[in-house]
């Protein structure tokens, strides 16, 4: 592999100190990036230095720490505008994470948009956090966009599922479950022509590959910090500015107001208008020195070292006995979900989990593909840039080990 | 033997294996030793649905004793569920309800008895114990 992440994958791999941590005696091999990606050592320092010398409120005092910290919660938010190419800083609005950014669309949009009996388009393959906000919505009816056999999104029906009730499509731009690149950028421009505007689930996307909400023409996008070696509370939604300033807030609280009377109340300016409360200046920061790291050693480096390892990883778990992949879409970014014969995912986990891979079991919440297949859960390795050719080594030959016990 | 002895019988049998696959194979294989539990009681009334796996059992009372079956649909929540059954079938509800199960600690298997596992094998020991008391409540009551 000739690419700049496996020629210096020893460093990068010492900048993740928890790389170094065994488990039962053995070298930890973390497979579940999907779920949450382990932080390098920078990330950490800069929550640290945050309390340590630059902790003051935001946004509320003239004193020299609170302008400090308000300085570089907004160039944090300057940081997320770059690294998805959002077109104005206050097009960004932090949340606590993918989860909370989806839902407060839901809830503002639904509100102001969505009558009794409209409907919300989503996948087949979509994490439950883009489900069942949409579902709150009151009377509103959320339609799935199913999948193929192999994973991929069948876009063709997109056409037909849209009616004159149709309000929103929300999709994710990969599945944690099957590892499916969605074409969201094709699905933008179809629900545009019909005038129904798009929420990008990020979360998975980010990560791996390089992101551009302005070319894709997103109305919103979501994703979460902690999946792309970020601090764990904080993630950020984009909207288009159009689409903010027409939405009612979510929340009531400090920051988010202009004036407050019992008269009436007006609110403040993009974005503090949906950003209630004090918000995590100190996630901000670390988030942006997580993005600043990712710059550094470049989404499409990373994209393309990841490609190598997932290509790897089928290639070597399609040698082991009756092992199934759930998710073979041509388009398909650092996620394999399997099963090994009537191995019982939790068997295979919890077996795993002894030989020291972490790997997730379970439904993922995406129970709708589970239902798809007709199986109760899979075993989901995931990749992040720090993984090696030679963990997926020790996954595969882990699972052969345990496709033995089972016998 | 008495439930402390049963435990005790089950420890023994552990205490050798110092690697973890082995332990994993016993566990197993007290799975496949397990007759499992009558197919009229397989269903959801016995079911109890962990967010990992599921788990069906079911009591008999009979002399003053409590029968129990059970199964799962993974095998080494099965092997726990078929220790559980060994250790605790066969029994008076009052030895029952003051069973501690201190056997799963010391195997090295507290780990599959937390709640934060969603299993089912938590939400099982309360339904075992839940029989006891209810046929106690019963015996005393005639
Ligand atoms: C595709 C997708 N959407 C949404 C989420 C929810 O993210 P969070 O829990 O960080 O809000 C996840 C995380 O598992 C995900 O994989």
């Amino acid at each position: 592999m000739s690419n700049y992440i496996a020629e210096h994958i020893d460093e990068i791999r010492a900048d993740f100190p928890i790389l170094g941590e065994q488990v039962y005696g053995k070298p930890l091999v973390y497979l579940d990036n999907a779920a949450t990606t382990q932080k390098p050592r920078c990330v950490v320092e800069k929550i640290a230095a945050n309390y340590y010398k630059e902790n003051a409120n935001v946004h509320r005092g003239v004193h020299f720490l609170s302008q400090v910290a308000t300085e570089a919660h907004e160039d944090a938010r300057e940081t997320v505008r770059r690294f998805i190419n959002a077109k104005e800083r206050h097009e960004i609005i932090f949340t606590r994470g993918t989860t909370e950014a989806i839902n407060l669309v839901a809830s503002s949009f639904g509100r102001a948009k969505v009558q009794p009996g409209d409907e919300i388009l989503v996948t087949e393959m979509e994490h439950h956090s883009n489900i069942v906000p949409w579902q709150l919505i009151p009377g509103a009816v959320v339609k799935p966009i199913p999948f193929a056999e192999d994973g991929t999104l069948l876009v063709e029906q997109l056409e037909q599922l849209i009616t004159p009730k149709t309000k929103l499509v929300a999709c994710a731009q990969v599945s944690n479950t099957l590892g499916t690149i969605n074409p969201v950028a094709d699905i933008i421009k179809i629900a545009h022509s019909h005038g129904i505007p798009v929420l990008v689930d990020g979360a998975q996307s980010v990560p791996h590959t390089k992101v551009d909400v302005q070319a894709l023409d997103a109305d919103f996008f979501a994703f979460s910090g902690h999946k792309i070696y970020g601090p764990t509370g904080i993630g950020a939604l984009y909207g288009k500015e159009e689409w903010l300033e027409q939405l009612p807030p979510y929340q009531g609280g400090g920051d988010m107001i202009d004036r407050v009377a019992f008269a009436g109340t007006t609110y403040a300016a993009l974005p503090f208008k949906f950003e209630a409360g004090t918000p995590d200046f100190i996630g901000s920061t670390a988030l942006a020195e997580a993005l600043r790291y990712v710059e550094k050693l470049g989404v499409e480096n990373i994209a393309a070292y990841e490609h190598e390892l997932l290509t790897y990883a089928t290639e070597q778990l399609k040698t082991v006995d009756g092992l199934r992949i759930f998710g073979e879409s041509a388009q398909k970014s650092s996620v394999v979900s399997f099963l090994v014969g009537n191995i019982h995912p939790y068997d295979l986990g919890t077996i795993l989990d002894k030989l020291g891979v972490a790997v997730r079991t379970g439904h993922h919440c995406a129970q709708p593909v589970m239902d798809h297949f007709g199986i109760e859960g899979t075993v989901r390795a995931s990749f992040a840039l720090y993984n090696t050719k030679a963990e997926i080594d020790q996954l595969v030959t882990a699972v052969k080990r345990v496709a033995r016990m089972f016998k | 033997m008495t439930i402390a002895e049963k435990e005790a019988e089950i420890v023994s049998e552990f205490e050798f294996l110092t690697d973890w696959l082995d332990k994993y194979e016993l566990i197993i294989d007290k799975g496949n030793q397990n007759p499992g539990i009558d197919p009229q009681y397989k269903t959801d009334q016995y079911l109890i649905e962990g967010c990992q796996s599921k788990v069906w059992v079911q009591a008999e009372y009979r002399d003053g004793k409590v029968y129990y079956q059970g199964e799962s649909n993974t095998e080494i929540v099965g092997g726990m569920v078929s220790m559980l059954i060994d250790v605790l079938s066969g029994e008076t509800p009052d030895d029952i309800l003051a069973a501690e199960l201190g056997f799963i600690d010391q195997i090295g298997l507290k780990e599959h008895l937390s709640p934060t596992r969603s299993n089912g094998l938590v939400a099982m020991v309360k339904q075992m114990r839940l029989y006891a008391m209810v046929f106690k409540e019963k015996s005393n009551e005639l």
